[in-house]
């Protein structure tokens, strides 16, 4: 037997030490210290008091954000109930109007959430206004950073992951009203069938893909409940995760005003008040949503039966948000091919399946198409007040007016009985509207900025008005103005004015020169310093000339 | 009563006595209208034409029709107005009763439908002019109760209703027969406040745009089941306020105006409230 070798006690091997007590580095106490200790809190949070500007526009993001966040909620609530199944059965429930109607389980566990399970209809109902109040937040959203220019360089990656997260919010709540399997949706998904199918050449096989045979087939729903709880929701926390990324490593956009500039941010630091201000409104939102789940009903699925290929009903819409592509189809004439015994129908895959292309599209490049008319490489961080890019303000309204009439046009039956027109007359008038609206739009749009921006250079030359009318010795009224402060001045004249590129047969082409001249047409001269100056020594000389100064004011606009 | 009316207008109504001697007379031929009436329902239930019932019908077709459908009911062309001859007593009771017939002008027929107008006929007067058209040939007769009264259907009964109703009416009328457009300016009337007996005579006759639904497909006992169907659909509670009940369009407007409105104002105020840091 060996002898254990002899140990020295004294060695300082054996020695019991505590290693020094570790002062935490921040003041971030109790379990916060506990946390930082383990997984780097105060790192991670060291953007805390990064600075976020303030204005109620920003906020439209958040919406969309915390909509998220309640269907997130909710929508967990509805899986623990909803079975995604197609299997038939006979309902057997307290809802009398239904009962011993064959359905799909689908259907029977919808209606089983609105009438036995307890809360069962607030979530489904709050879960669906969430669903709407994302989709609008996120096109407010999207339509506030188009036309404050707030997409220019270096965010124009940040614009396209919300082109992404806008075009996925779109199938994601389509998946999610096709669920219930009712008749409203079932209708609604034989229309994308149709879509589907219009696809020249390869249009019945995707349908066979999509939905394991002929529609409906017994596929689709669980297929779709897989996209609809699974693959779009991660996709979606993805990109959000990535867009708000982006947005702290950019840093917010701010208006123009004295002491911002491109290189800094003023605002209040996330921790604590924005988190504070952030928070408040989570539970803003939440509580509209709330309120307008227990107030208002929405898909009342039981009044339109389970869905039945036999049956359909009048009315039957989709969402609002598909609604464009549903207008643009209704009023699509009915332009067919018969070619070797094959059908190619361009009255569905052009307004359908062309007409979202186009839009995702035509949005998710602009950006670049902007930049290369003006030639702008620079950084912007200041935004832009719509007045001041005429050409693009007046390009994203007549975008509205297109999508507004396409919109309009989904739902010409229901304009046809509520204001008592004939549903031809309201389809043919359709037809000539989403052309000619949208040029009308611009028109006007761009002859507005322009006004406004005419009106700016008055403000800055010769101050605001006071509202008192002054009698000068020889009998002449004119208004006395009182002049600006240097700040709001400073706001007013900082924006930078596109110049148009010279076509250089080089990089500017002849296309390119044109479009650049267009883009910079008819913008108002801002003020020069010197005239600004002569406008002050003038106010000061008296007010009784202002009125002929403001006629010499509209002497610097050009046409 | 309405011929009398008229008459009286043109000759006597200027006479100081013309009120009174009219009240009289209208009292005198209401009662002796009803004296004929009355026992005309009972024994047109005996299945034998009450031939005064009749005569009194065609007095008031005369009057009231015949301008447009011609004196025995054989159309007249150039009004545009059909044939009465084989269309049988109860397209003249759905007619009247919902207040189509008489048309006040034919050529608004398509924007007009008959809407907005109340039927000023009584029963009596419309049971004679059924029993006149009826007299003319064949055709579906006004129903009796039994015929469509939905009374002491079962609950599934009323479910399979809801079926029917979503296979054959849904496509014109809605869901809940709430009603749709068609094309070239008609409409699906809504059908939620229409009496039973009236929904019966729509279905067997075909009014307008509306096909015939004869009792060879769909028998009464399914119609009654149609009937009672609609009139529960739309006595439910509903989840909330309905926003027009026109479904998703309806729906998407108050998203945007009443929850991204109400959002805006609280962004608008939250941004404006500053830090008192
Ligand atoms: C101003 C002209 C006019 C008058 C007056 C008029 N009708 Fe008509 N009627 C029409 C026209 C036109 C149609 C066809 C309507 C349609 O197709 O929708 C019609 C249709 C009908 C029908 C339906 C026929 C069918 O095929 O189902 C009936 C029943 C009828 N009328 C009864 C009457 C009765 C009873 C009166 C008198 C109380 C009356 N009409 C007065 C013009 C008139
Ligand atoms: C092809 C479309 C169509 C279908 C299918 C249809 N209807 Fe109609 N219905 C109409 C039209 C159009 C009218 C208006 C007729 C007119 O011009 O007077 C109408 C009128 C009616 C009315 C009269 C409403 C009123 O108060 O004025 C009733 C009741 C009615 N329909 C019930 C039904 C029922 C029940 C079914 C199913 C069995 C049905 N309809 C199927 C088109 C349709
Ligand atoms: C990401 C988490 C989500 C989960 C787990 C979820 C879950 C569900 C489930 C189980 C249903 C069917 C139950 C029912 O219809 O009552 C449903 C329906 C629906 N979902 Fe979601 N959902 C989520 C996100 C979304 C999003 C982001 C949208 C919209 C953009 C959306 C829109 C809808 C709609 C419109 C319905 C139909 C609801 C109705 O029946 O009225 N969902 N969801």
């Amino acid at each position: 037997m060996a002898k254990p070798a002899d140990i020295n006690p004294s060695s300082p091997a054996m020695e019991v030490r505590t290693p020094p007590k570790q002062e935490s580095p921040n003041k971030l106490a109790g379990p916060a210290t506990w946390v930082d200790e383990r997984i780097g809190l105060a790192k991670l949070l060291g953007n805390i008091r990064k600075v976020f500007p303030d204005h109620w526009s920003f906020l439209l993001g958040e919406i969309a954000l915390y909509s998220f966040v309640i269907l997130l909620l909710t929508g967990v609530f509805l899986t623990i109930w909803f079975k995604p199944s197609m299997t038939e059965v006979e309902y057997t429930g307290t809802y009398e109007l239904m009962r011993g109607i064959p359905m799909s389980e689908a259907f029977a566990s919808t209606l089983n959430l609105s009438f036995d399970i307890r809360g069962g209809l607030l979530v489904r109902q709050i879960h669906h206004w969430a669903a709407m109040l994302f989709v609008a937040a996120m096109t407010a959203h999207m339509l506030r950073v188009f036309f404050t220019g707030a997409f220019r360089k270096p965010r124009e990656l940040n614009w396209i992951i919300g082109v992404g997260l806008f075009s996925m919010a779109l199938v994601e709540g389509f998946a999610g009203y096709s669920l219930p399997d009712d008749l409203l949706s079932g209708t609604g998904l034989r229309f994308v069938d149709g879509l589907v199918r219009s696809i020249p050449l390869i249009g019945t096989w995707v349908e066979f893909f999509a939905f394991g045979g002929e529609f409906p087939g017994s596929l689709i729903i669980p297929r779709l409940y897989m996209v609809h709880i699974l693959l779009i929701p991660g996709l979606l926390l993805g990109l959000i995760s990535a867009h708000m990324a982006l947005l702290i490593y950019h840093k917010h956009t701010q208006w123009p005003g004295p002491g911002r500039t491109q290189r800094n941010i003023q605002g209040y630091p996330f921790f604590p008040i924005y988190v504070a201000k952030a928070g408040g409104f989570f539970f803003i939102v939440f509580a509209v949503a709330i309120l307008m789940g227990a107030f208002m009903q929405i898909n009342p699925v039981w009044i339109f039966g389970p869905y039945n290929p036999a049956q359909v009903t009048a009315g039957s819409q989709p969402d609002w948000y598909m609604g464009f592509v549903e207008g643009a189809i209704r009023i699509t004439p009915n332009w067919e091919w018969h070619l070797w015994g094959t059908t190619w129908s361009w009255n569905i895959f052009l307004p359908g399946v062309g007409l979202m292309g186009l839009l995702f599209t035509a949005l998710a490049v602009y950006p670049f198409i902007e930049a290369w008319i003006t030639g702008d490489t620079s950084e912007h961080h200041l935004l832009d007040r719509p007045r001041n890019a005429p050409v693009r303000t007046g390009l994203g309204v007549a975008g509205m007016a297109a999508y507004g009439m396409f919109w309009l046009a989904g739902g010409n039956d229901i304009l046809a009985t509520q204001f008592h027109v004939s549903l031809n007359a309201v389809t043919y008038f359709m037809r000539v509207a989403v052309f000619v609206v949208p040029v009308l739009a611009f028109i006007v749009t761009k002859r507005i900025c322009l006004s406004l921006q005419r009106s700016d250079v008055e403000r800055v030359l010769h101050g605001s008005e006071t509202g008192v009318i002054v009698r000068s010795p020889d009998g002449g009224y004119s208004e006395a103005h009182r002049p600006i402060s240097p700040g709001e001045a400073y706001s007013l004249t900082r924006h930078p004015q596109p110049e148009a590129l010279v076509p250089n047969g080089k990089q500017v082409g002849r296309l390119r020169g044109r479009l650049s001249r267009w883009y910079a047409q008819g913008q108002v001269p801002k003020p020069t310093a010197a005239q600004i100056a002569a406008a002050a020594d003038h106010a000061a000389v008296g007010t009784e000339h202002d009125a002929a100064a403001l006629d010499s004011g509209d002497s610097g606009e050009t046409h | 009563m309405r011929f009398l009316a008229s008459a009286g207008r043109q000759s006597l109504r200027r006479h100081k006595a013309a009120r009174p001697v009219l009240l009289a007379l209208s009292l005198f031929l209401v009662g002796a209208v009803y004296a004929a009436v009355a026992p005309a329902t009972t024994s047109s239930a005996e299945g034998a034409p009450n031939e005064q019932l009749i005569a009194q019908g065609k007095d008031l077709f005369a009057v009231n029709c015949a301008s447009c459908h011609g004196l025995n009911a054989e159309g007249l062309a150039q009004q545009g107005a059909p044939a009465l001859t084989n269309v049988g007593g109860a397209a003249v009771d759905f007619q009247v009763r919902t207040g189509r017939m008489p048309m006040g002008n034919p050529y608004t027929q398509a924007q007009g439908q008959g809407q907005g107008k109340q039927n000023t006929f009584s029963d009596d007067e419309i049971n004679a002019l059924a029993a006149y058209v009826a007299s003319l040939g064949t055709g579906p007769d006004v129903p009796t109760e039994d015929q469509y009264s939905p009374d002491g259907l079962s609950a599934e009964d009323v479910a399979r209703g809801g079926d029917l109703f979503r296979t054959n009416c849904s496509a014109c009328h809605n869901f809940k027969g709430a009603g749709g457009a068609l094309p070239n300016g008609y409409v699906a009337p809504s059908i939620e406040n229409t009496d039973p007996a009236q929904i019966w005579e729509a279905l067997r006759t075909g009014p307008g745009q509306m096909p015939v639904f004869a009792s060879g497909a769909i028998p009464d006992e399914d119609v009654k089941k149609m009937i009672a169907y609609v009139e529960q659909v739309n006595a439910t509670p509903s989840a909330g306020l309905t926003l027009g009940g026109l479904g998703p369009v309806s729906e998407g407007f108050w998203a945007w105006v009443a929850g991204i409105g109400s959002l805006v104002l609280a962004a608008i105020w939250i941004a404006t409230r500053g830090a008192r840091a």
